[in-house]
């Protein structure tokens, strides 16, 4: 028998406290998967969040900090400058990262600070118990949003790579999914040209992953990824914002 | 036949991701109950699983730890 896939190693044998069917464990997977093959393990440093990953130095095996609500770029951007040759990374999710966070992300990528961002939009505060975010679509029902997100009341979607790329700093932007096996496989491909950017030190690079929240949607995970695929993708859709030269 | 798909009972969640990707519907949900009161996905038809690898891209819980795919049989001689 020839092996096609295994598991990797740096995902830790601990079980994970995420809900059945949620991405959060694919991401992760993605990740550590990248970690090794890109040889970055030994060296890597996470940034986690607040929010559902917030414990998520027990379920990916490197070296990490957890940092206070939205502040994980200014956390890891002091980590790169005092060792500049460890591999520092930011996990957050869409609160964290673009309501109380969106200041400390926006001037990390102005700066082009050399650290990766892993971004999850699943549309809602998952953790808190579903509260709008500022991914939430438009007519989308949250807690607080009973109506479902009206402009007039609750303004726009916000599209945090189509911002970034019009920066100078960052050097890799892109969104991808995490809804079906064709684009996990792209995930990858992103998550590690993301990765190459700060090895090769060319500047900030962040990748967002289109995620679920089959808890506070009220659905299964087999809806939520097919609701992801209908719903979220149309107005988020997978693509690179920025690619500077030398990513690979 | 040796299992083409390696599957971890007690991580399992039984979210069903993998049972909906799956091309050729060769798992299904078991009636076994796991630890934590999951009932774990199975690999009920092995012969036709072609070790595509969809299920464990799709598994968020390194519950599908391995997929491995029959050396091909040598023709003729
Ligand atoms: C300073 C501060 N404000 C508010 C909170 C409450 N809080 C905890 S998690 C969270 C939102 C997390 O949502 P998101 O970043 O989308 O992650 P998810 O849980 O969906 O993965 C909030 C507001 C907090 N812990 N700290
Ligand atoms: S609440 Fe939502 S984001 Fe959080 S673990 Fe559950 S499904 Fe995942
Ligand atoms: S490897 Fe492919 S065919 Fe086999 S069980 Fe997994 S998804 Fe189904």
């Amino acid at each position: 028998m020839k092996l096609i896939y295994k598991a990797p190693d740096t995902m830790t044998e601990k079980d994970t406290t995420y809900c059945p069917g949620c991405p959060h464990g694919i991401a992760h997977r993605l990740i550590s998967e990248s970690l090794e093959e890109m040889n970055l393990v030994k060296k890597t440093v996470i940034v986690w969040p607040v929010g559902c990953s917030v414990f998520g130095y027990y379920f990916i095996g490197t070296d990490a900090v957890e940092a206070a609500h939205g502040r994980a770029c200014a956390m890891a951007t002091g980590i790169k400058r005092v060792h500049p040759e460890s591999f520092v990374m930011t996990y957050q999710g869409d609160g964290d990262l673009a309501s109380i966070g969106i200041a400390e992300t926006v001037h990390a990528a102005a700066r082009g600070e050399k650290i990766t961002t892993i971004f999850i939009n699943n549309g809602n505060y998952g953790m808190t118990g579903g509260q709008m975010a500022p991914t939430t679509l438009i007519g989308q029902v949250t807690t607080t949003t009973p109506y479902g997100r009206k402009p007039e009341a609750n303004g726009f979607p916000m599209h945090v790579p189509e911002m970034l790329a019009t920066l100078d700093g960052p050097a890799y932007v892109a969104r991808a999914a995490l809804d079906s096996p064709q684009h996990i496989i792209q995930a990858k491909k992103f998550i590690q040209k993301a990765f190459s950017a700060q090895a090769k030190r060319l500047g900030f690079s962040i990748v967002e992953l289109v995620s679920t929240c089959p808890t506070n949607w009220k659905m299964t995970p087999v809806e939520s990824m097919e609701r992801a695929r209908k719903e979220v993708l149309p107005v988020f859709p997978i693509g690179e914002f920025r690619v500077i030269k030398g990513v690979e | 036949m040796e299992p083409k798909v390696i599957i971890n009972e007690q991580r399992c969640k039984s979210c069903g991701l993998c049972i909906s990707i799956c091309p050729k519907k060769v798992l299904r949900i078991s009636d076994k109950i796991n630890s934590r009161g999951y009932h774990p996905a199975e690999l009920f038809d092995n012969e036709n699983c072609i070790s595509c690898g969809f299920c464990y891209l799709i598994c968020p819980d390194k519950a599908i730890v391995e997929v491995r795919r029959p050396e091909p049989v040598k023709q003729g001689g």
